[in-house]
Protein backbone atom coordinates (compact mmCIF):
# COMPACT_ATOMS: atom_id res chain seq x y z
CA UNK A 1 0.00 0.00 0.00
CA UNK A 2 3.06 2.01 0.74
CA UNK A 3 3.94 2.48 -3.10
CA UNK A 4 0.69 1.07 -4.76
CA UNK A 5 -1.00 4.58 -3.19
CA UNK A 6 1.50 7.08 -4.43
CA UNK A 7 1.69 5.11 -7.67
CA UNK A 8 -2.25 5.32 -8.21
CA UNK A 9 -2.36 9.28 -7.48
CA UNK A 10 0.69 9.42 -9.42
CA UNK A 11 -1.57 7.80 -12.53
CA UNK A 12 -4.33 9.52 -11.95
CA UNK A 13 -3.39 13.25 -11.95
CA UNK A 14 -0.70 12.44 -14.55
CA UNK A 15 -3.62 11.37 -16.56
CA UNK A 16 -6.07 14.25 -15.50
CA UNK A 17 -3.69 16.88 -16.27
CA UNK A 18 -2.30 15.45 -19.56
CA UNK A 19 -6.17 15.47 -20.82
CA UNK A 20 -6.82 19.16 -18.82
CA UNK A 21 -4.53 20.03 -21.64
CA UNK A 22 -6.70 19.30 -24.37
CA UNK A 23 -9.80 20.93 -22.54
CA UNK A 24 -10.67 24.25 -22.35
CA UNK A 25 -13.82 24.57 -20.49
CA UNK A 26 -14.46 26.45 -17.43
CA UNK A 27 -14.30 23.37 -15.01
CA UNK A 28 -10.80 22.21 -16.44
CA UNK A 29 -9.73 25.60 -15.64
CA UNK A 30 -10.98 25.39 -12.48
CA UNK A 31 -9.23 22.42 -11.88
CA UNK A 32 -5.77 23.43 -13.43
CA UNK A 33 -6.20 27.12 -10.82
CA UNK A 34 -6.48 24.87 -7.67
CA UNK A 35 -3.90 21.93 -8.60
CA UNK A 36 -1.32 25.15 -8.97
CA UNK A 37 -2.93 26.62 -5.27
CA UNK A 38 -2.34 22.94 -4.00
CA UNK A 39 1.39 23.19 -5.19
CA UNK A 40 1.62 26.65 -3.65
CA UNK A 41 0.76 24.79 -0.20
CA UNK A 42 2.92 22.25 -0.78
CA UNK A 43 5.71 24.42 -1.52
CA UNK A 44 4.72 26.45 1.82
CA UNK A 45 4.92 23.80 4.16
CA UNK A 46 8.35 22.30 2.07
CA UNK A 47 9.88 25.69 2.78
CA UNK A 48 9.44 25.16 6.68
CA UNK A 49 10.79 22.06 6.24
CA UNK A 50 13.68 22.93 4.36
CA UNK A 51 14.36 26.06 6.47
CA UNK A 52 14.39 23.94 8.84
CA UNK A 53 16.61 21.86 8.19
CA UNK A 54 19.54 24.11 7.23
CA UNK A 55 18.86 25.40 10.42
CA UNK A 56 19.29 21.99 12.18
CA UNK A 57 22.94 21.52 10.02
CA UNK A 58 24.21 24.52 11.29
CA UNK A 59 23.49 24.38 14.77
CA UNK A 60 24.78 21.03 14.29
CA UNK A 61 27.98 22.16 13.13
CA UNK A 62 28.29 25.22 15.38
CA UNK A 63 28.10 22.46 18.67
CA UNK A 64 30.15 19.67 17.05
CA UNK A 65 32.85 22.53 16.45
CA UNK A 66 33.05 21.09 12.61
CA UNK A 67 35.49 22.63 10.31
CA UNK A 68 34.55 26.14 9.30
CA UNK A 69 32.09 26.27 11.98
CA UNK A 70 32.28 29.66 11.82
CA UNK A 71 31.03 30.62 8.39
CA UNK A 72 27.43 28.47 10.08
CA UNK A 73 27.56 30.92 12.78
CA UNK A 74 27.13 33.59 10.20
CA UNK A 75 24.27 31.38 8.23
CA UNK A 76 22.84 31.44 11.33
CA UNK A 77 22.93 35.01 12.12
CA UNK A 78 21.26 36.11 8.36
CA UNK A 79 18.55 33.68 9.14
CA UNK A 80 17.86 34.83 12.52
CA UNK A 81 18.33 38.68 11.25
CA UNK A 82 15.79 38.22 8.04
CA UNK A 83 13.27 36.62 10.30
CA UNK A 84 12.90 39.34 13.05
CA UNK A 85 13.28 42.01 10.64
CA UNK A 86 10.82 40.56 8.43
CA UNK A 87 8.30 39.63 11.29
CA UNK A 88 9.31 42.21 13.14
CA UNK A 89 8.74 45.50 10.79
CA UNK A 90 6.81 43.65 7.84
CA UNK A 91 8.58 44.07 4.29
CA UNK A 92 7.28 47.77 2.82
CA UNK A 93 9.55 49.48 1.09
CA UNK A 94 11.38 51.44 3.92
CA UNK A 95 11.40 48.67 6.37
CA UNK A 96 14.46 47.06 8.11
CA UNK A 97 13.88 43.75 5.83
CA UNK A 98 13.92 45.31 3.27
CA UNK A 99 17.35 47.60 4.21
CA UNK A 100 18.90 44.46 4.52
CA UNK A 101 17.55 42.74 1.16
CA UNK A 102 18.46 45.65 -0.94
CA UNK A 103 21.38 46.59 0.55
CA UNK A 104 23.24 42.94 1.23
CA UNK A 105 21.52 40.45 -0.78
CA UNK A 106 20.93 42.47 -3.87
CA UNK A 107 25.05 43.53 -4.08
CA UNK A 108 25.75 40.31 -3.27
CA UNK A 109 23.98 38.24 -6.06
CA UNK A 110 25.22 40.74 -8.18
CA UNK A 111 29.11 40.16 -7.11
CA UNK A 112 28.47 36.52 -7.74
CA UNK A 113 26.73 36.86 -11.26
CA UNK A 114 29.30 39.49 -12.32
CA UNK A 115 31.76 36.36 -11.84
CA UNK A 116 30.30 35.25 -15.12
CA UNK A 117 32.32 37.65 -17.19
CA UNK A 118 35.88 36.36 -16.32
CA UNK A 119 34.60 32.68 -16.11
CA UNK A 120 33.51 33.31 -19.71
CA UNK A 121 36.78 34.65 -20.72
CA UNK A 122 38.41 31.53 -19.60
CA UNK A 123 36.31 28.95 -20.28
CA UNK A 124 36.34 30.56 -23.78
CA UNK A 125 40.39 30.64 -23.86
CA UNK A 126 40.31 27.16 -22.91
CA UNK A 127 37.08 26.04 -25.86
CA UNK A 128 39.16 28.13 -28.66
CA UNK A 129 42.48 26.27 -28.49
CA UNK A 130 42.63 24.63 -31.71
CA UNK A 131 43.63 21.34 -31.25
CA UNK A 132 41.45 19.58 -33.45
CA UNK A 133 39.02 19.98 -36.68
CA UNK A 134 35.81 20.58 -34.90
CA UNK A 135 37.86 22.98 -32.63
CA UNK A 136 39.12 25.18 -35.48
CA UNK A 137 35.86 25.67 -36.67
CA UNK A 138 34.00 26.64 -33.17
CA UNK A 139 36.92 28.93 -33.44
CA UNK A 140 36.20 30.04 -36.74
CA UNK A 141 32.45 30.23 -36.12
CA UNK A 142 32.67 31.71 -32.72
CA UNK A 143 34.99 34.53 -34.09
CA UNK A 144 32.78 35.34 -36.71
CA UNK A 145 29.71 35.64 -35.03
CA UNK A 146 31.83 37.84 -31.73
CA UNK A 147 32.95 40.12 -34.32
CA UNK A 148 29.88 40.21 -36.53
CA UNK A 149 28.38 41.80 -33.03
CA UNK A 150 30.70 44.47 -33.08
CA UNK A 151 29.60 48.02 -35.59
CA UNK A 152 33.02 47.33 -38.06
CA UNK A 153 30.47 47.52 -41.33
CA UNK A 154 31.64 50.84 -42.21
CA UNK A 155 35.20 49.44 -41.84
CA UNK A 156 35.00 45.64 -43.22
CA UNK A 157 31.40 46.44 -44.85
CA UNK A 158 28.10 44.27 -44.40
CA UNK A 159 29.35 40.96 -44.77
CA UNK A 160 30.25 40.20 -41.73
CA UNK A 161 27.51 40.40 -39.52
CA UNK A 162 25.40 38.48 -42.38
CA UNK A 163 28.01 35.81 -42.24
CA UNK A 164 26.91 36.07 -38.23
CA UNK A 165 23.55 36.14 -38.63
CA UNK A 166 23.60 33.24 -40.88
CA UNK A 167 25.56 30.91 -38.98
CA UNK A 168 23.16 31.87 -35.71
CA UNK A 169 20.04 31.11 -37.80
CA UNK A 170 21.10 28.15 -39.79
CA UNK A 171 23.64 25.78 -38.67
CA UNK A 172 22.87 27.17 -34.96
CA UNK A 173 19.40 26.88 -35.03
CA UNK A 174 18.94 23.67 -36.97
CA UNK A 175 21.60 22.01 -33.98
CA UNK A 176 19.40 23.78 -31.66
CA UNK A 177 15.97 22.63 -32.95
CA UNK A 178 17.65 18.76 -33.16
CA UNK A 179 18.51 18.92 -29.64
CA UNK A 180 14.79 20.32 -28.46
CA UNK A 181 13.25 17.52 -30.49
CA UNK A 182 15.24 15.21 -28.80
CA UNK A 183 14.33 16.97 -25.21
CA UNK A 184 10.53 17.25 -26.28
CA UNK A 185 10.51 13.34 -26.78
CA UNK A 186 12.60 12.29 -24.01
CA UNK A 187 10.71 14.18 -21.33
CA UNK A 188 7.50 12.60 -23.14
CA UNK A 189 9.03 9.23 -21.82
CA UNK A 190 10.09 10.08 -19.06
CA UNK A 191 6.85 11.46 -18.31
CA UNK A 192 4.76 8.12 -19.88
CA UNK A 193 7.51 6.27 -17.66
CA UNK A 194 6.26 7.65 -14.60
CA UNK A 195 2.61 7.97 -15.29
CA UNK A 196 2.77 4.31 -15.68
CA UNK A 197 4.51 3.77 -12.91
CA UNK A 198 7.71 2.57 -14.60
CA UNK A 199 9.65 4.71 -13.49
CA UNK A 200 9.41 4.60 -9.46
CA UNK A 201 12.61 5.85 -8.37
CA UNK A 202 11.41 8.99 -7.17
CA UNK A 203 9.45 6.99 -4.74
CA UNK A 204 12.60 6.58 -2.64
CA UNK A 205 13.61 3.45 -4.44
CA UNK A 206 16.41 2.41 -6.88
CA UNK A 207 14.35 1.40 -9.70
CA UNK B 1 -47.22 37.22 -76.30
CA UNK B 2 -45.92 35.11 -73.65
CA UNK B 3 -42.49 36.14 -73.99
CA UNK B 4 -43.61 39.95 -74.26
CA UNK B 5 -44.96 39.61 -70.87
CA UNK B 6 -42.84 37.45 -69.44
CA UNK B 7 -40.11 40.06 -70.41
CA UNK B 8 -41.78 42.79 -68.92
CA UNK B 9 -42.63 41.12 -65.96
CA UNK B 10 -38.44 40.65 -65.70
CA UNK B 11 -37.80 44.10 -66.24
CA UNK B 12 -40.47 45.35 -63.79
CA UNK B 13 -38.38 42.61 -60.79
CA UNK B 14 -35.49 44.09 -61.76
CA UNK B 15 -36.36 47.86 -61.47
CA UNK B 16 -38.19 47.07 -58.17
CA UNK B 17 -35.22 45.43 -56.62
CA UNK B 18 -33.02 47.70 -58.16
CA UNK B 19 -34.98 50.27 -55.92
CA UNK B 20 -35.26 48.86 -53.06
CA UNK B 21 -31.88 48.63 -53.50
CA UNK B 22 -31.10 52.52 -53.47
CA UNK B 23 -34.03 53.11 -50.48
CA UNK B 24 -31.86 50.77 -47.97
CA UNK B 25 -28.82 51.94 -46.65
CA UNK B 26 -25.75 50.28 -47.53
CA UNK B 27 -25.41 47.29 -45.60
CA UNK B 28 -22.37 47.83 -42.68
CA UNK B 29 -22.71 43.77 -41.56
CA UNK B 30 -22.31 43.66 -37.65
CA UNK B 31 -21.20 40.12 -36.34
CA UNK B 32 -21.33 38.45 -32.85
CA UNK B 33 -20.09 34.96 -31.96
CA UNK B 34 -18.93 33.01 -29.20
CA UNK B 35 -15.03 32.61 -28.89
CA UNK B 36 -13.55 29.39 -29.67
CA UNK B 37 -12.11 27.12 -27.95
CA UNK B 38 -12.05 29.13 -24.54
CA UNK B 39 -13.47 28.47 -20.72
CA UNK B 40 -16.75 30.27 -21.83
CA UNK B 41 -17.54 33.88 -20.86
CA UNK B 42 -16.52 35.54 -24.15
CA UNK B 43 -18.14 36.88 -27.30
CA UNK B 44 -16.35 38.49 -30.04
CA UNK B 45 -17.80 41.34 -32.08
CA UNK B 46 -16.58 42.43 -35.24
CA UNK B 47 -18.06 44.82 -37.77
CA UNK B 48 -17.07 46.79 -40.68
CA UNK B 49 -15.50 50.19 -40.69
CA UNK B 50 -18.26 53.24 -41.52
CA UNK B 51 -18.38 55.46 -44.05
CA UNK B 52 -18.73 57.91 -41.54
CA UNK B 53 -14.70 57.12 -40.31
CA UNK B 54 -13.81 59.58 -43.47
CA UNK B 55 -15.32 62.27 -42.11
CA UNK B 56 -13.56 64.99 -39.94
CA UNK B 57 -13.69 64.41 -35.87
CA UNK B 58 -15.46 60.72 -36.17
CA UNK B 59 -15.09 60.13 -32.57
CA UNK B 60 -15.03 56.05 -32.93
CA UNK B 61 -17.67 53.09 -32.26
CA UNK B 62 -20.36 52.65 -29.26
CA UNK B 63 -20.49 48.92 -28.37
CA UNK B 64 -23.85 48.08 -26.81
CA UNK B 65 -25.26 44.87 -24.99
CA UNK B 66 -28.44 43.90 -24.39
CA UNK B 67 -29.35 40.42 -22.01
CA UNK B 68 -32.73 39.22 -22.75
CA UNK B 69 -35.44 41.03 -20.70
CA UNK B 70 -33.97 44.40 -20.92
CA UNK B 71 -35.18 47.34 -22.68
CA UNK B 72 -32.03 49.38 -23.22
CA UNK B 73 -28.30 48.60 -24.64
CA UNK B 74 -26.15 49.43 -21.62
CA UNK B 75 -22.62 50.84 -23.15
CA UNK B 76 -19.95 48.06 -22.52
CA UNK B 77 -17.00 49.59 -24.77
CA UNK B 78 -16.00 52.81 -26.54
CA UNK B 79 -13.76 52.80 -29.24
CA UNK B 80 -11.25 54.56 -31.26
CA UNK B 81 -11.75 54.91 -35.07
CA UNK B 82 -9.99 52.62 -36.71
CA UNK B 83 -11.29 49.66 -34.32
CA UNK B 84 -13.09 47.09 -36.10
CA UNK B 85 -12.86 43.88 -32.86
CA UNK B 86 -13.92 43.80 -29.47
CA UNK B 87 -13.94 41.36 -27.39
CA UNK B 88 -16.91 41.11 -24.44
CA UNK B 89 -15.50 39.01 -21.71
CA UNK B 90 -17.76 40.11 -18.73
CA UNK B 91 -20.78 37.46 -20.63
CA UNK B 92 -22.34 34.87 -18.86
CA UNK B 93 -22.43 31.32 -20.46
CA UNK B 94 -25.87 30.42 -22.06
CA UNK B 95 -27.37 34.05 -21.77
CA UNK B 96 -28.35 35.01 -25.60
CA UNK B 97 -27.14 38.89 -25.72
CA UNK B 98 -27.85 41.42 -28.27
CA UNK B 99 -24.85 43.50 -29.24
CA UNK B 100 -25.83 46.52 -31.43
CA UNK B 101 -22.60 49.04 -32.89
CA UNK B 102 -23.43 52.70 -33.17
CA UNK B 103 -20.74 54.85 -35.00
CA UNK B 104 -20.03 58.38 -32.73
CA UNK B 105 -19.80 60.95 -36.12
CA UNK B 106 -18.20 64.68 -34.73
CA UNK B 107 -21.75 65.94 -34.46
CA UNK B 108 -25.45 64.46 -34.31
CA UNK B 109 -26.63 61.14 -33.02
CA UNK B 110 -25.25 57.91 -33.11
CA UNK B 111 -25.76 55.59 -36.26
CA UNK B 112 -26.92 52.25 -35.48
CA UNK B 113 -24.46 49.62 -37.83
CA UNK B 114 -25.97 47.18 -37.20
CA UNK B 115 -27.57 44.50 -34.27
CA UNK B 116 -26.08 40.88 -33.81
CA UNK B 117 -26.87 38.15 -31.79
CA UNK B 118 -24.55 35.20 -30.02
CA UNK B 119 -24.44 33.12 -26.96
CA UNK B 120 -21.14 32.55 -24.96
CA UNK B 121 -20.52 28.79 -24.06
CA UNK B 122 -17.10 27.05 -22.68
CA UNK B 123 -15.69 24.34 -24.86
CA UNK B 124 -14.80 20.61 -23.69
CA UNK B 125 -12.02 20.15 -26.53
CA UNK B 126 -9.64 22.57 -27.65
CA UNK B 127 -9.84 22.16 -31.60
CA UNK B 128 -6.80 24.41 -32.31
CA UNK B 129 -4.31 21.51 -30.28
CA UNK B 130 -5.93 18.45 -32.38
CA UNK B 131 -2.75 17.88 -34.07
CA UNK B 132 -0.56 17.67 -30.75
CA UNK B 133 -3.32 15.31 -29.29
CA UNK B 134 -2.74 13.30 -32.41
CA UNK B 135 1.15 13.24 -31.66
CA UNK B 136 1.01 12.73 -28.13
CA UNK B 137 -0.92 9.30 -28.80
CA UNK B 138 1.19 8.60 -32.01
CA UNK B 139 4.31 9.22 -29.48
CA UNK B 140 3.05 7.21 -26.69
CA UNK B 141 1.61 4.73 -28.61
CA UNK B 142 5.62 4.04 -30.19
CA UNK B 143 6.88 4.35 -27.06
CA UNK B 144 4.79 2.01 -25.27
CA UNK B 145 4.93 -0.74 -28.49
CA UNK B 146 8.54 -0.64 -27.88
CA UNK B 147 8.04 -1.40 -24.14
CA UNK B 148 5.57 -4.17 -24.36
CA UNK B 149 8.43 -5.78 -27.21
CA UNK B 150 10.95 -5.31 -24.78
CA UNK B 151 9.29 -6.91 -21.92
CA UNK B 152 8.66 -9.60 -24.42
CA UNK B 153 12.26 -9.87 -24.37
CA UNK B 154 13.60 -8.43 -27.56
CA UNK B 155 17.06 -7.75 -27.94
CA UNK B 156 17.51 -3.51 -27.84
CA UNK B 157 20.86 -2.01 -28.87
CA UNK B 158 21.66 1.13 -27.37
CA UNK B 159 24.42 3.14 -28.82
CA UNK B 160 27.02 3.94 -26.35
CA UNK B 161 26.54 7.70 -24.25
CA UNK B 162 30.31 8.56 -22.76
CA UNK B 163 28.78 10.52 -20.19
CA UNK B 164 27.04 7.62 -18.54
CA UNK B 165 29.79 5.29 -18.77
CA UNK B 166 32.34 8.00 -17.00
CA UNK B 167 29.61 7.55 -13.93
CA UNK B 168 31.12 4.28 -12.74
CA UNK B 169 34.84 5.63 -13.45
CA UNK B 170 33.96 8.88 -11.53
CA UNK B 171 32.20 7.51 -8.37
CA UNK B 172 35.39 4.59 -8.21
CA UNK B 173 37.91 7.35 -8.44
CA UNK B 174 36.18 9.46 -5.63
CA UNK B 175 36.88 6.75 -3.99
CA UNK B 176 39.99 5.89 -4.09
CA UNK B 177 40.60 9.54 -3.44
CA UNK B 178 38.82 8.84 -0.24
CA UNK B 179 36.86 12.53 -1.34
CA UNK B 180 33.15 13.35 -1.50
CA UNK B 181 31.33 13.21 -4.90
CA UNK B 182 29.14 16.32 -5.29
CA UNK B 183 25.68 15.95 -6.56
CA UNK B 184 24.05 19.17 -8.06
CA UNK B 185 20.43 18.30 -9.21
CA UNK B 186 19.55 21.75 -10.81
CA UNK B 187 17.67 24.83 -10.06
CA UNK B 188 14.44 24.19 -10.18
CA UNK B 189 11.66 22.67 -8.29
CA UNK B 190 9.87 19.04 -8.55
CA UNK B 191 7.53 20.19 -11.23
CA UNK B 192 10.24 20.57 -13.85
CA UNK B 193 10.90 17.22 -15.80
CA UNK B 194 14.52 17.58 -15.84
CA UNK B 195 14.62 17.90 -12.34
CA UNK B 196 12.89 14.38 -12.20
CA UNK B 197 15.52 13.08 -14.58
CA UNK B 198 18.21 14.04 -12.09
CA UNK B 199 16.47 12.70 -9.45
CA UNK B 200 16.36 9.36 -11.11
CA UNK B 201 20.35 9.55 -11.94
CA UNK B 202 20.64 10.02 -8.41
CA UNK B 203 18.98 7.54 -7.19
CA UNK B 204 21.73 5.52 -9.52
CA UNK B 205 24.46 7.45 -8.41
CA UNK B 206 23.69 6.82 -4.70
CA UNK B 207 23.58 2.87 -4.92
CA UNK B 208 26.83 3.09 -6.49
CA UNK B 209 28.23 5.46 -3.33
CA UNK B 210 26.26 3.06 -1.26
CA UNK B 211 28.15 0.28 -2.10
CA UNK B 212 31.63 1.80 -2.32
CA UNK B 213 30.80 3.96 1.22
CA UNK B 214 32.02 7.23 -0.50
CA UNK B 215 30.47 10.18 1.10
CA UNK B 216 27.75 11.93 -1.11
CA UNK B 217 26.81 15.34 -1.13
CA UNK B 218 23.65 16.96 -2.15
CA UNK B 219 22.81 20.29 -1.60
CA UNK B 220 19.62 21.38 -2.71
CA UNK B 221 17.53 24.20 -4.39
CA UNK B 222 14.28 23.64 -3.74
CA UNK B 223 12.74 22.06 -0.37
CA UNK B 224 10.13 19.54 -1.76
CA UNK B 225 13.58 18.24 -4.30
CA UNK B 226 15.55 18.06 -0.95
CA UNK B 227 12.63 16.15 0.61
CA UNK B 228 12.49 13.68 -2.09
CA UNK B 229 16.09 13.08 -2.48
CA UNK B 230 16.39 12.40 0.57
CA UNK B 231 14.82 9.86 0.98
CA UNK B 232 15.87 7.92 -2.72
CA UNK B 233 19.37 8.44 -0.97
CA UNK B 234 18.48 6.89 2.07
CA UNK B 235 16.38 4.21 0.18
CA UNK B 236 19.35 3.27 -1.86
CA UNK B 237 21.48 2.82 0.94
CA UNK B 238 19.37 0.68 2.47
CA UNK B 239 18.68 -1.53 -0.71
CA UNK B 240 22.41 -2.01 -1.08
CA UNK B 241 22.58 -3.72 2.60
CA UNK B 242 24.23 -0.51 4.59
CA UNK B 243 21.68 2.11 5.57
CA UNK B 244 23.67 3.19 8.58
CA UNK B 245 25.94 4.61 6.40
CA UNK B 246 23.46 6.79 5.08
CA UNK B 247 23.90 9.54 6.61
CA UNK B 248 21.16 12.53 7.10
CA UNK B 249 22.85 15.58 6.36
CA UNK B 250 24.08 14.70 3.08
CA UNK B 251 21.38 15.44 1.16
CA UNK B 252 20.55 19.24 2.52
CA UNK B 253 18.92 22.52 1.74
CA UNK B 254 20.38 25.83 1.01
CA UNK B 255 18.28 28.55 -0.39
CA UNK B 256 16.02 29.44 -3.12
CA UNK B 257 18.00 32.58 -4.09
CA UNK B 258 20.05 31.43 -7.66
CA UNK B 259 23.55 32.93 -6.91
CA UNK B 260 23.07 32.63 -2.80
CA UNK B 261 22.81 28.86 -4.05
CA UNK B 262 25.87 28.99 -6.60
CA UNK B 263 27.79 30.85 -3.86
CA UNK B 264 27.05 27.98 -1.46
CA UNK B 265 28.08 25.14 -3.51
CA UNK B 266 30.95 27.18 -4.95
CA UNK B 267 31.92 27.62 -1.12
CA UNK B 268 31.61 23.46 -0.66
CA UNK B 269 33.45 22.42 -4.02
CA UNK B 270 36.75 24.89 -2.48
CA UNK B 271 35.95 23.74 0.82
CA UNK B 272 35.46 20.18 0.77
CA UNK B 273 37.71 19.70 -2.65
CA UNK B 274 34.69 16.73 -4.12
CA UNK B 275 36.42 14.46 -6.83
CA UNK B 276 33.71 14.28 -8.75
CA UNK B 277 30.90 16.82 -9.60
CA UNK B 278 27.54 15.91 -10.60
CA UNK B 279 25.45 18.73 -12.10
CA UNK B 280 21.90 17.54 -13.70
CA UNK B 281 18.67 19.27 -14.61
CA UNK B 282 17.74 22.63 -15.24
CA UNK B 283 20.40 25.53 -15.32
CA UNK B 284 20.43 29.03 -15.92
CA UNK B 285 23.08 31.47 -15.63
CA UNK B 286 24.98 29.92 -12.57
CA UNK B 287 26.25 26.67 -15.00
CA UNK B 288 29.51 28.03 -16.04
CA UNK B 289 30.26 29.84 -12.45
CA UNK B 290 29.81 26.04 -10.86
CA UNK B 291 31.55 24.13 -13.94
CA UNK B 292 34.33 26.48 -13.66
CA UNK B 293 34.94 26.21 -10.11
CA UNK B 294 34.47 22.00 -10.24
CA UNK B 295 37.40 22.47 -13.09
CA UNK B 296 39.53 24.38 -10.70
CA UNK B 297 39.51 22.16 -7.90
CA UNK B 298 40.45 19.69 -10.64
CA UNK B 299 37.44 17.23 -9.83
CA UNK B 300 35.72 15.02 -12.45
CA UNK B 301 32.65 16.85 -13.82
CA UNK B 302 29.28 15.38 -15.27
CA UNK B 303 27.10 17.84 -16.41
CA UNK B 304 23.51 17.04 -18.46
CA UNK B 305 21.08 19.39 -19.00
CA UNK B 306 17.86 20.03 -21.37
CA UNK B 307 18.58 23.85 -21.40
CA UNK B 308 19.72 24.36 -24.70
CA UNK B 309 21.43 27.78 -23.93
CA UNK B 310 23.30 25.84 -21.28
CA UNK B 311 24.80 23.69 -23.18
CA UNK B 312 27.94 25.44 -24.34
CA UNK B 313 29.09 26.19 -20.95
CA UNK B 314 28.56 22.64 -19.86
CA UNK B 315 30.65 21.13 -22.66
CA UNK B 316 33.04 23.56 -21.94
CA UNK B 317 34.17 23.08 -18.85
CA UNK B 318 33.01 19.61 -17.71
CA UNK B 319 34.70 16.43 -18.68
CA UNK B 320 31.25 14.78 -20.11
CA UNK B 321 28.00 16.43 -21.07
CA UNK B 322 24.59 14.81 -21.25
CA UNK B 323 22.96 16.67 -24.13
CA UNK B 324 19.40 17.22 -23.81
CA UNK B 325 17.48 13.74 -24.49
CA UNK B 326 20.89 11.71 -22.73
CA UNK B 327 19.91 13.29 -19.51
CA UNK B 328 16.81 11.39 -19.82
CA UNK B 329 17.78 8.50 -21.03
CA UNK B 330 20.20 8.20 -17.78
CA UNK B 331 18.08 6.07 -16.08
CA UNK B 332 17.76 3.38 -19.05
CA UNK B 333 21.49 3.26 -19.77
CA UNK B 334 23.33 3.10 -15.86
CA UNK B 335 19.87 0.59 -15.09
CA UNK B 336 19.75 -1.56 -18.26
CA UNK B 337 16.15 -2.17 -17.72
CA UNK B 338 14.60 -3.79 -20.81
CA UNK B 339 11.18 -1.90 -19.58
CA UNK B 340 13.57 1.53 -19.62
CA UNK B 341 15.64 0.37 -23.18
CA UNK B 342 12.56 -0.32 -24.78
CA UNK B 343 11.10 3.72 -24.10
CA UNK B 344 14.15 4.85 -25.60
CA UNK B 345 13.91 2.62 -28.20
CA UNK B 346 10.45 3.98 -28.98
CA UNK B 347 12.06 7.52 -28.92
CA UNK B 348 14.35 6.71 -31.44
CA UNK B 349 11.67 5.33 -33.91
CA UNK B 350 9.54 8.82 -33.03
CA UNK B 351 12.63 10.96 -34.05
CA UNK B 352 12.97 8.79 -37.19
CA UNK B 353 9.07 9.67 -38.26
CA UNK B 354 9.78 13.15 -37.06
CA UNK B 355 13.00 13.25 -39.32
CA UNK B 356 11.13 11.69 -42.21
CA UNK B 357 8.20 15.12 -41.89
CA UNK B 358 11.08 17.31 -42.10
CA UNK B 359 12.11 15.49 -45.47
CA UNK B 360 8.67 15.68 -46.76
CA UNK B 361 8.10 19.16 -45.98
CA UNK B 362 11.30 20.23 -47.30
CA UNK B 363 10.82 18.22 -50.60
CA UNK B 364 6.65 20.00 -50.54
CA UNK B 365 8.47 23.09 -49.91
CA UNK B 366 10.95 22.88 -52.79
CA UNK B 367 7.92 22.08 -55.01
CA UNK B 368 5.40 24.29 -54.59
CA UNK B 369 5.48 27.02 -51.72
CA UNK B 370 1.71 26.69 -50.76
CA UNK B 371 1.87 23.12 -50.54
CA UNK B 372 4.99 23.80 -48.00
CA UNK B 373 3.14 26.35 -45.86
CA UNK B 374 0.15 23.92 -45.82
CA UNK B 375 2.53 21.18 -45.07
CA UNK B 376 4.25 23.13 -42.06
CA UNK B 377 0.72 24.90 -40.82
CA UNK B 378 -0.99 20.88 -40.37
CA UNK B 379 2.00 20.86 -37.20
CA UNK B 380 0.81 24.63 -35.72
CA UNK B 381 -0.71 24.51 -32.19
CA UNK B 382 -2.12 26.90 -30.01
CA UNK B 383 0.49 27.92 -27.34
CA UNK B 384 -0.69 26.60 -23.72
Amino acid sequence: MRRELPLAICFIMGLIMAVQFFIPHAYSQWLFDNMLKWLIIVLTFAMILGIGNLIKLHIQKVQRRRRDWVYSIVALFGIGASLVTGFGWGIEADSPFMVLYNYVQIPMQATMFSLLAFYIASAAFRTFRARTVEATLLLVAAVIVMLGRVPLESIVGQWLPDLAEWILDYPNMAAKRGIMIGIGLGAISTALKIILGIERSWLGGGD
Amino acid sequence: MKTLSGAFILILALGSAALAAAEEPSPTPVTARDVPNDAGGAIDITWLASPLEKEEGFKGYDVGRRAPGEKEFATVAELTPGEAVYQDQEAEDGVEYEYRIRALPADGAPVVLGVANATASGQWFNTDRINALVGVIFTCSIIIFFIVRAKGGAELFVRKIAGLDAVEEAVGRATEMGKPILFVSGLSDASDISTIAAMTILAKVARKTAEYETPLLVPCYDPIVMLVEKEMVRQAYTEVGKPDAFDEDSVFFVTQSQFGYVAAVDGIMLREKPATNFYMGAFYAESLILAETGAQTGAIQIAGTDRVTQLPFFITACDYTLMGEELYAATAYLGRDPLFLGSLKGQDWVKAAIMAVLVVGTVLLIISVNYGIWFANLFETAAG
